[in-house]
């Protein structure tokens, strides 16, 4: 510990036997067994001219009754925490996990041991602390941090040897080539993390849809017919099919669809994109990106259960309120041959958050 | 103590002390003095809840594999079976039900993240409002901050290992916040997640970020910062026979070993029970991450919620530009709130010193409300942060108190800005209302209820003076700071300002100065010094301190001029 210069106290020195006085210290010779007082740390024996020094602390507490009181508390209570620990390992060993119930069982009875056996150590030392300990207040003296002018004078005058010395002020050549040799060095870790990510490229612009892909209900993966999906002011979280499994793909792509009565869907929502009503957004709103899940028939307001962000449904998603700058990109919407709902193209423009890139 | 427990002691004592040398600086070690009193014990907490964090996270490192690779759960947990899932979740469910004390270990782990995070703030509270960051402590100050700064990190990418469908959505959010910064945004965030979102490689990046890189950080500041505690020697607050100079206190042997022992164990004892009762993470309930998927009232950690809050706050602002996209409504409330707060509490300590030119070492702490204009900036800041901390729940607030969410979103806006300057205005009333009522207690003693009557018929009120102990704490530094070298009043009597008053930084110094050195002088002190600090005082409160007097206020001023430093103008 460095911390000698600091703790010196105001109190009594101690008298070990490595503090005699230098004229008592007794002198033998090396190699042979230092007498027995020089063995002790511990207070010299009495009665030998001077008197033993004033102890710091009391060795027993005022109240003595209650002292023996509290004795009686503490050990029942480091006993009922020893109790508890047993009780800890025989749960263990005891009780089954594997169903809910189990480790629910489980968990109830290792914590409540655990519990106790910290909490009844815990309660039993402060209790020794306060009724077994005599009671103390000492006073240590506190020096100023700051050396003194003599010691900073003599460290400025070490450092400044020191680099006299080396030659680090005075050649120049040596310092500045040590300095440009660094500067690359340092570059280096730098470079080595270029290829933790692939650069973004276009990626942010596309997603995985495509002319004449279908939609697919997100959870059983089947398709849809615009004959399926007839009653408005639904909404329901469609998928591209084939990336129904791939997270990534489904980050971008989620896709939810709605139904509107004729007459209900109004600019700047693009009609072309649109088939008997349903219209198609993207799922991921454009504040940062969580997935706008819940929809209000009502009012045709879509609101993301993150931030909330609202978006009019019937507008072209256009933001209401909330924190998002861009409605949600609308999704061009046609049927196949079969007459199931698919996608015409991929959207048109990126959809998700906003990025520096994207303009 | 036995025969044989002395030779014990004795044989390993030397065996140590002819090796090390240790019996002088362990001897001090032992006799180490610390102060009492409970707001010292918050720090505690933030400590033995980062042990326990370490012992039970090293435990769950036995079983979790982090990795995103797809499994099919066929574990103990029904609703879940044959399920696709990531490696990660799955083996966070294993914990939960199949491993031993796992679901113990997860949510101790859990609780006492929120423990550590909640002390740490409550600590930091502590040290500003009592001024415990005054120097020579303002390297602890600024470490804590670090602490708590990485401590938000550690605990945003602890959660997200799960892997479940809440902590997903964190991942996505915090991807999108990232995505939103100009010009690296979109870098960082594909070199961040290995790609686009999600990717593979998040989860084992984070886990070694959550368990190796910042738990190595927070252990070097943990430990630099015990070091600075120790070795600058704890403050106290103020009392009788407690100076600059000293400390008061029990040892650390055998009492505060023992106490701080107690202490672990009882938050070991709390956190075990939380755990036992209160359920927390329930990751069974949320399901497997799917960019597709959702619940509501989604929320994040509480120590995550002001950003939250601020996210939702924000005014939908984005800018295109020469196609560019400045993404104001995610990357302003993401940086700048929190930004101010953490710049302006690592500012503050030197900021102070240089308004108020207190450049003494301080180890009595300040009543809170003897620096009337500290504690109200503390306020402040605090209200600033509580509105964005409430708005973070603010589809639940709105669902609780029937009010309409987007008038709440209103009202919270104008708060954030308001609430502080309120907050500001109320808290230094109420100081100096309090500052004035120990003026009048040390000026007109206790009143006793005992009424006499004078022989001119007049009825009064005998009055008590207050016991020392109390007159100590009432006195002591009543107003924070020494004078500026050239008070205002300086220009008064015709003195030439001092080289740190003029120009318009100096004009600003002054003006800063007036504001945050306003008190109540106590009148009529009885040390006998008189109002000797020769500016012709009276006009305001801060003239009612010097330097001289300072010293003076200071109870059993035994050491008289030791104070060590110059005040450095």
């Amino acid at each position: 510990m460095s911390e000698t210069e600091g703790s010196e106290q105001q109190l009594p020195a101690g008298n070990g036997a490595d503090e005699l006085p230098e004229s008592r210290a007794p002198h033998r010779v090396i190699g042979t067994p230092p007498p027995a007082r020089a063995r002790t740390l511990l207070e010299a024996p009495p009665g030998e001219g001077e008197p033993p020094a004033p102890r710091e602390l009391p060795a027993e507490p005022a109240n003595l009754p209650q002292a023996k009181r509290a004795e009686r508390v503490v050990a029942a209570l480091f006993i009922l925490s020893m109790l508890a620990s047993i009780g800890f390992i025989a749960a263990y060993v005891g009780l089954e996990v594997g169903t809910v119930s189990g480790t629910a069982r489980s968990n109830l009875v290792l914590g409540l041991a655990m519990s106790v056996a910290f909490g009844a150590l815990a309660v039993g030392a402060v209790i020794w602390v306060r009724f077994l300990m005599p009671q103390v207040e000492l006073t240590e003296e506190r020096k100023p941090l700051a050396s003194t002018p003599q010691q900073r004078a003599e460290f400025a005058k070490t450092f400044t040897e020191g680099a006299e010395a080396s030659g680090f002020a005075k050649r120049k050549l040596v310092r500045r080539t040590l300095i440009a040799a660094t500067v690359p060095l340092a570059l280096a870790p730098i470079v080595l993390l270029r290829d933790m990510g692939p650069l973004p490229g276009t990626s942010l612009r596309h997603t995985a849809w495509r002319k004449g892909m279908r939609l697919l209900v997100y959870g059983p993966n089947t398709p849809l017919r615009p004959a399926d999906f007839a009653i408005p002011g639904q909404m329901i979280t469609v998928v591209p099919d084939g990336y129904q499994d791939n997270l990534d793909a489904l980050a971008k792509a989620t896709t939810i669809i709605l139904k509107f009565a004729p007459g209900q869907l109004l600019p700047p929502t693009n009609l072309n994109w649109t088939v008997d009503g349903i219209v198609a957004y993207s799922k991921i709103c454009t504040h940062v990106g969580c997935p706008v899940a819940l929809y209000e028939q009502t009012t045709h307001h879509i609101l993301c259960p993150c931030h909330q962000s609202t978006f009019d449904a019937a507008r072209g998603a256009k933001v209401i309120f909330g924190p998002a700058a861009r409605p949600l990109p609308q999704l061009p919407l046609g049927t196949d041959a079969a007459g199931y709902l698919i996608a015409t193209s991929d959207y048109h423009e990126p959809v998700g958050p906003s990025f520096w890139e994207r303009g | 103590m036995s025969k044989t427990t002395d030779a014990l002691l004795d044989g390993t004592g030397r065996f140590l002390d002819d090796r090390l040398r240790t019996a002088r600086p362990v001897r001090g070690f032992l006799r180490k003095i610390f102060p009492d009193h409970w707001s010292f014990l918050l720090g505690e907490i933030a400590l033995y809840s980062f042990i326990i964090l370490l012992l039970t996270g090293t435990f769950l490192t036995l079983f979790f594999q982090p990795s995103m690779t797809e499994v099919v759960y066929h574990g103990a947990y029904t609703p879940l079976r044959g399920v696709r899932m990531s490696e990660a979740y799955a083996s966070t469910l294993n914990i939960s039900f199949d491993v031993r004390g796992g679901l113990l270990m997860r949510q101790i782990h859990h609780w006492a993240a929120l423990l550590f995070m909640a002390a740490i703030m409550v600590h930091m509270l502590r040290v500003f409002f009592t001024g415990a960051y005054r120097k020579p402590r303002e390297f602890n100050w600024l470490i804590g901050i670090a602490l708590f700064t990485l401590g938000m990190l550690e605990g945003l990418f602890g959660y997200s290992l799960p892997d479940d469908l809440l902590s997903g959505t964190g991942l996505k959010i915090t991807q999108g916040v990232l995505q939103s910064i100009p010009i690296v945004g979109t870098y960082g965030s594909f070199f961040l997640f290995g790609g686009e979102f999600p990717g593979h490689l998040i989860i084992p990046r984070l886990y070694i970020i959550h368990v190796l890189l910042i738990p190595g950080i927070l252990l070097a500041l943990i430990s630099a910062h015990l070091f600075f505690m120790f070795h600058q020697k704890h403050t106290q607050m103020p009392g009788k026979g407690r100076t600059n100079t000293n400390v008061v206190g029990a040892p650390m042997y055998p009492y505060f070993m023992a106490k701080t022992g107690a202490f672990f164990f009882f938050i070991f004892a709390v956190l075990a029970l939380l755990s036992t009762f209160a359920q927390i993470n329930p990751i069974w309930l949320f399901g497997p991450y799917n960019p597709s998927g959702i619940t509501a009232g989604s929320q994040p950690d509480f120590y995550m919620g002001a950003l939250e809050g601020a996210l939702r706050i924000m005014p939908a602002w984005e800018w295109n530009v020469l196609g560019h996209t400045f993404a104001f409504n995610v990357f302003i409330p993401a940086l700048l709130p929190l930004g101010i707060i953490f710049t302006g509490a690592a500012l503050w300590p030197f900021l102070e010193q240089w308004v108020t030119g207190d450049y003494r070492e301080h180890h009595v702490l300040d009543r809170p409300r003897n620096a009337a204009t500290r504690t109200a900036v503390g306020m402040a800041a605090i209200t600033f942060y509580g509105v964005l901390w409430l708005e973070g729940a603010n589809d639940i607030i709105a669902d609780q108190l029937q009010i309409p969410l987007f008038t709440l979103t209103w009202i919270a806006r104008f708060a954030v800005f308001l609430g502080p300057v309120v907050a500001y205005w109320v808290t230094k009333r109420i100081c100096l209302g309090l500052q004035r009522k120990d003026a009048h207690l040390l000026e007109h003693g206790v009143e006793t209820g005992v009424i006499r009557q004078l022989p001119t018929g007049e009825y009064v009120e005998l009055t008590r003076p207050v016991d020392e102990e109390t007159q100590a704490v009432l006195e002591y530094n009543r107003v924070g700071a020494p004078q500026l070298p050239a008070s205002p009043a300086a220009g008064d009597t015709g003195e030439i300002p001092a080289p740190g008053t003029r120009g318009p930084l100096g004009r600003l110094r002054l003006g800063l100065n007036r504001v945050l050195t306003e008190g109540i002088p106590i009148e009529g002190d009885g040390h006998g010094n008189g109002h000797g600090d020769g500016h012709g005082n009276g006009h305001s409160a801060p003239a009612a301190v010097t330097a001289g007097e300072q010293a003076a206020t200071e109870p059993a001023a035994q050491q008289g001029g030791t104070d060590g430093e110059e005040t450095g103008h």
